[in-house]
């Protein structure tokens, strides 16, 4: 096998895109699972939820995906926190969040994915925009729109977060949270609400990174299982409760996906992030930039 | 732990008597039965039985949730596939023919594959407790299933096609043959459940799944019982799915990987209870016939739907599951006796 050093570059820069959508799918369960240790596997039907829901508002009044996407922010945010009331009340109350909050989501999981199989059938489905189609073209390498928007969109969402996260109030209680509940209850904060809130960002992420998945590619109801592990591997890699080592851990991915894609063909893919995960857990489950 | 009138059963007379009954069930099927669809549906119940039991090995009494039934499902059929092309691959490679390989064989066969992939699974449980656990096996199965896609041999992404031998043994048609030896299989295989609860094995296994810090500074073995629950538990795993080839005749690996053999193994001791061996067999047999029912007389996809709504719906109504409210008013029952009882002595 000849490796052509414009293939590779090319490759890379293909990884790096596909990272920077991979960051927005994973910063959901970085808050979810790394801040708030919520065994969330359900967040891959909430995805879908979101590409969907572009999926028909784009058909119907030909809004711009990712505009769509901001729109359903608030919405997904309730309906997240409608689903924390019911996990804390179901769960953590009765103090069995392990395997009967797994079994939950497990089932949260496949009814997602049901439903929509029952609502959309299995057809692919795709949005429409102005910049699905044509790419930018520096010498050695492409840079195609469609991938290029939802990597920027989504550096500057998980920035915004970032910042959001660090400087105020309610950003800090929820990392506060993640790392001493009881302390956090003593400064006069309830970690109930605090959580409910973070998870309901969590979930919110969720419309957006539904849009960028449906503007990459067409998008039918079992896509969602491909990205759980993916998902996982990134958070755990990126050291659980770090964004900037999520993004990091992300781009790693995208970009080793994409080399195997390119000179193994894409079905050995999955297997990649896949591959990862078993390795990190197994071996650094502290992540890259994590505490050992 | 439960078992409702069998509590003072022991294990060998338990045995005995499951063979018993799955013998009577065999023999009176055969003599009553004349629809043929009776064995297809049948034989999935009973799958399920199999696989619910053999999950609930590892996630009922050690509390390691496992997410890859499919994977070790689908080895099973796999390694099946590999054996049923074996005759053809001599005659090519080697001139000689050779008889082809009776399904008991195979079932061994998938059953040890299954297993030995257990066993890594339960070295990876070393290091990965809990949610981690379970999100690794789900990782175990992508893997496995990208494998299997892109190995040729067994037909890759496309699929294969198995033509089931002419006659079946034991007389009959040859899926009452898969159905006979998907009883037998049951019949081990809540034996095996049964037992381990009432062993040693059994006790180690919940405090492990009670405390396993505690349980490991207490002198339990953690690691050595946890290898031997996953490897059980995949090896049942697999021995189930080394039949689904004959069963399906075509077999390919987004079936054969359907996440609904996860869902419906881990819905299905949930419903029925993890706590005991009949836990399982109750939800088995519940959601089994459930979604038998529905797919003839509604859809395979509002099956999966109810099955989905019913694991969410126990998980927060009724955690300890079928069993668990039975015992639940069992117990009241006792307390309220007993406290009439003090009532009157007090008297």
């Amino acid at each position: 096998m000849v490796v052509s050093l414009d293939l590779l570059i090319n490759a890379i820069v293909a990884g790096v895109l596909l990272g920077g959508f991979y960051a927005a799918v994973t910063v959901g369960i970085t808050i979810s699972f790394g801040m708030l240790d919520i065994a969330n596997i359900a967040q891959p039907a909430f995805i879908l939820f979101g590409s969907y829901a572009a999926y028909i508002v784009n058909s119907s009044f030909g809004l711009d995906p990712i505009l769509i996407g901001f729109i359903m922010t608030p919405v997904f945010f309730v309906i997240g926190m409608a689903i924390y009331r019911l996990y804390h009340h179901a769960f953590e109350t009765r103090g069995q969040q392990s395997i009967q909050g797994l079994a939950f989501f497990f089932g949260l999981l496949f009814v997602g994915e049901v439903s929509l199989i029952l609502i959309f059938g299995v057809d692919y489905r795709f949005v429409e925009a102005p910049y699905i189609g044509p790419s930018l073209h520096f010498g050695m390498f492409d840079l195609p729109l469609r991938m290029l928007v939802p990597f920027v969109v989504s550096l500057v969402m998980i920035g915004l977060l970032q910042l959001y996260l660090t400087r105020s109030f309610i950003g800090r209680a929820i990392l506060a949270v993640s790392q001493d509940r009881v302390a956090l209850q003593l400064m006069a904060a309830n970690p109930t609400t605090i959580k409910q809130i973070a998870y309901g960002i969590s979930t919110a992420t969720c419309a957006l990174a539904g849009t960028f998945l449906i503007i990459i590619q067409p998008v039918e109801p079992s896509i969602g299982r491909d990205y759980i592990g993916r998902i996982f591997a990134i958070c755990v890699l990126g050291g659980m409760t770090s964004l900037p080592g999520m993004v990091a851990a992300a781009i790693l991915i995208g970009v080793v996906e994409s080399i195997t894609a390119t000179f193994y063909g894409p079905s050995w893919s999955p297997a990649v992030a896949f591959g990862f995960l078993l390795i990190t857990l197994a071996w650094r489950p502290s992540g890259l930039l994590g505490r050992t | 732990m439960g078992g409702g009138g069998m509590r003072g059963v022991s294990t060998g007379a338990f045995w005995l008597l499951a063979a018993a009954v799955g013998l009577a069930i065999i023999l009176l099927s055969r003599f009553t039965v004349t629809n043929e669809y009776f064995f297809f549906a049948a034989y999935v119940v009973l799958q399920y039985i199999v696989l619910a039991t053999a999950w609930n090995i590892l996630g009922g009494y050690t509390g390691y949730t496992n997410f890859g039934t499919g994977a070790f499902f689908a080895l099973g059929a796999y390694s099946s596939v590999v054996l049923h092309k074996m005759p053809a691959l001599t005659q090519s490679w080697f001139g000689i023919t050779t008889p082809g390989i009776p399904l008991p064989v195979m079932i061994v066969v998938g059953g040890a594959v299954s297993g030995l992939v257990g066993l890594g699974t339960g070295y990876l449980s070393l290091r990965l407790r809990g949610v981690f656990f379970a999100i690794a096996t789900l990782a175990l199965a992508i893997v496995v299933q990208t494998l299997i896609v892109n190995w040729d041999y067994v037909g890759g992404s496309r699929g294969i096609y198995i033509i089931r031998p002419a006659n079946a043994p034991l007389g009959g048609g040859y899926i009452q043959y898969l159905y006979t030896l998907m009883i037998v299989l049951t019949v081990v295989s809540v034996s095996i459940a049964r037992t381990i609860e009432r062993s040693q094995l059994g006790l180690g296994f919940a405090a492990i799944r009670d405390d396993e810090q505690a349980a490991e500074a207490g002198g339990v073995p953690t690691l050595r019982l946890k290898l031997i629950a996953t490897t059980l538990s995949g090896a049942l795993m697999g021995m189930a799915g080394a039949p689904l080839p004959y069963y399906v005749t075509y077999l390919d690996p987004t079936s054969s990987f359907n996440l609904a053999y996860a869902v419906n193994s881990v819905a299905m001791p949930v419903v029925g209870g993890m706590t005991s061996w009949v836990g399982p067999v109750i939800g088995a047999v519940l959601l089994g016939t459930i979604q038998q029912l529905a797919t003839v007389t509604i859809s395979s996809a509002l099956n999966l739907l109810i099955v989905g709504l019913l694991l969410i719906g126990f998980v927060i109504i009724a955690p300890n599951g079928i069993v668990g409210l039975v015992q639940a008013r069992r117990d009241k029952r006792v307390a309220a006796a007993e406290a009439v009882a003090r009532r009157k002595a007090v008297a």
